[in-house]
């Protein structure tokens, strides 16, 4: 591996995270942890619902305080940080993404399932237009054939996307799959190519190597694994680590282990780890955010959350179907009622 | 019994299963195909019904006004604006299904009746005609102060129209919720999945009602009134379960089975908005031949 490397790390835990606190991220928080990390000189953080733009919902949970309100706070303490945000075509629109431009985020990352590219044509024309930088995220990567994501990279790379991440919203890829899918987009693509990883299989930091390995060069963390499920690759450690192999990120060690350790992990409702819940998750490659809808859905059918996690990855259920836990849930209480 | 005449343009997917479905009709009678290309499918199926067929799209219709009564336009939100025009030159009812909405929204179980004369009416997207009637059926028991829904398709029933401007689908379908639900706030979603084979469309109905007693059987009875009348037009549509309740919430969950008529049965989304575009021109043509009997 080369030691000229730079690898650029987005900071996800004011999105990702918000699944793991049900939205509840308040403005105070946000300000906090955004100027802290705008101090330790991260280059993106993105700030959004969990579901992205517009993901205020009852299927996916309200938003305790107005996301452009979070967006707007994060921007203004942020003059060396970009503030990013999430948009899923399907839930937020175009409109929101001007409204989110409007205020000063200056990144979109505009996701489809692995297989749906096409949908964020005018979405990520729109972020090109409005003189946002433009990410192409490609969530649950593990479902498709290499041959597929690449296809669907292109479709991506020639909306306009400057940059194309191999998302692995389930935590569910090993190592070697992710070395062979960014090998085949470094081969294919000419622009920057990124990884988003989740550590339910504690494979987070292993796959991240492997990507930065094959030519990825912008990452995803979540800080003190603050993301959905058991949280993505864990930022200060990251920094840590890319450090010792002399890959420069930027990103001031110490302070990013203090705003871990001081500001970040007294918002978790409990330390993260991985829970039999969330090793579920990536073990049978059902999307993170997932996690908590399924304990309470365990809770009120008295089921096991297990068997609805992997029942839905049977269903091949893909992001944003909450909906679909509910009506396993009622499905397996049933079948248990009648043996 | 005399029937009234009826033509649609744009011979893809959507304008060939209107095409089997209208020659079943006891109220409409087919006469007319207006598309664009003469080698497409659509429109070779045409000739072979012993339609008449235009190549030139609606302006085919410019030569023999007569041919139709009501037309149903199958293209896009784009081609409908100049559609819509000759239909109103001609003095033509327009069935829109396209996202263009320049007429009323119209859902057959909702609001038919105050629509009957309208020159142009919308049928609003696949998820509106699924989710609407559901949202009216709980707001006439417990006011809606919030409908959201959210519309799960097969990947392969996303045709490209529908896919090039996804903003559409949200934006028009949260517009039906408030307008012809009558939630004060709509939301919706809409999510592809690919698996194979294809999912049936799946939708989900999440309301909130205005804080007070909750009459969960009145909810309930009301919803599944509701459900029968939409399975007079659309057989395959159903609820997965009874609806759920979660203090002043109210979650409902459907599946709409296409009947497979020209297109695959896994595509209801599809399926239900021809059904309805039908039921609402037979609903036209019944009160056309009424007057006319008056």
């Amino acid at each position: 591996m080369s030691n000229q490397k730079e690898i650029k790390i987005t900071e996800v835990a004011l999105r990702d995270g918000s699944h793991a606190i049900s939205h509840q991220y308040t403005v105070e928080q946000v300000t906090a942890i955004t100027k802290a990390l705008n101090e330790a000189r991260v280059p993106y953080i993105e700030v959004t619902h969990g579901d992205g733009l517009g993901g205020s919902s009852l299927q996916y949970g309200l938003s305790l305080t107005d996301e452009l309100k979070l967006i707007e706070s994060a921007v203004s303490v942020a003059d060396f940080s970009k503030i990013a945000v999430l948009l899923l075509p399907g839930i937020g629109t175009i409109e929101d993404l001007k409204e989110a431009a409007s205020i000063g985020a200056k990144m979109a990352r505009v996701a489809t399932h692995v297989t749906e590219a096409d949908v964020s044509k005018q979405h990520i024309e729109t972020a090109k237009e409005l003189g946002m930088e433009t990410v192409g995220f490609l969530m649950m990567s593990h479902m498709a054939p290499v041959e597929k994501l690449v296809e669907q990279a292109k479709l991506m790379e020639n909306y306009g996307a400057d940059t194309v991440y191999v998302v692995d919203s389930a935590g569910a890829l090993l190592p070697h799959q992710v070395t062979e899918r960014i090998k085949a987009l470094r081969q294919e693509l000419s622009i920057h190519i990124g990884f988003h990883g989740h550590n339910n299989l504690s494979l987070a930091m292993a796959n991240t190597l492997a990507a930065i390995e094959e030519g990825a060069n912008r990452i995803d963390g979540s800080i003190r694994c603050l993301g959905a499920g058991a949280g993505n690759t864990q930022t200060e450690v990251l920094v840590a680590v890319l450090d010792k192999m002399g890959i420069q990120t930027g990103v001031d060690l110490y302070k990013i282990m203090d705003i871990a350790e001081d500001i970040v992990a007294p918002i978790l409702p409990k330390p993260q780890e991985i829970t039999k819940d969330s090793l579920t998750l990536g073990y049978a490659g059902v999307y993170s955010s997932f996690l908590l809808h399924s304990n309470r859905a365990a809770e009120k059918f008295g089921v096991d959350s297990r068997d609805i996690l992997v029942e839905l990855g049977r269903r091949e259920i893909v992001g944003g179907q909450e909906d679909m836990i509910i009506d396993v849930a009622a499905e397996l209480a049933k079948a248990k009622a009648t043996v | 019994m005399s029937k009234v005449k009826a033509g649609i343009i744009g011979s893809g997917n959507i304008g060939s299963d209107l095409m089997v479905k209208l020659t079943k009709s006891d109220t409409l009678e087919l006469t007319t195909m207006m598309g664009i290309d003469p080698t497409s499918r659509g429109m070779q199926h045409a000739k072979h019904l012993g339609l008449e067929v235009f190549d030139n799209g609606v302006d085919g219709l410019l030569e023999q006004p007569d041919i139709v009564d009501i037309i149903f336009d199958a293209t896009s939100a784009g081609a409908h604006i100049h559609n819509a025009e000759v239909a109103k030159k001609l003095g033509k009812q327009m069935l829109d299904l396209t996202p263009a909405a320049i007429g009323p929204f119209i859902v057959p179980t909702v609001n038919l009746g105050s629509h009957l004369d309208a020159d142009n009416v919308n049928l609003i997207t696949c998820g509106g005609q699924a989710t609407i009637p559901i949202i009216h059926a709980i707001n006439k028991v417990a006011a809606v102060e919030y409908g959201e829904i959210v519309a799960t398709i097969a990947s392969k029933s996303a045709g490209p129209g529908t896919r090039a401007n996804i903003d559409e689908f949200t934006e028009t379908t949260a517009k039906g919720i408030e307008q012809v639900g009558g939630a004060k706030k709509g939301k919706a979603i809409i999510i592809l999945n690919p698996a194979e084979p294809p999912i049936m469309m799946r939708d989900t109905v999440h309301a909130i009602v205005e804080e007070g007693e909750v009459d969960e059987k009145a909810i309930t009875d009301s919803v599944v009134e509701m459900v029968e009348k939409v399975q007079s037009y659309v057989p395959g549509y159903k609820l997965r379960t009874e609806p759920i309740f979660d203090g002043n919430k109210v979650t409902v969950f459907l599946e709409v089975e296409g009947a497979g008529h020209y297109l695959p049965k896994y595509a209801g989304n599809l399926d239900i908005m021809t059904s309805a575009a039908v039921k609402v021109a037979e609903e036209f043509a019944k009160n056309r031949l009424n007057v006319a009997a008056k």
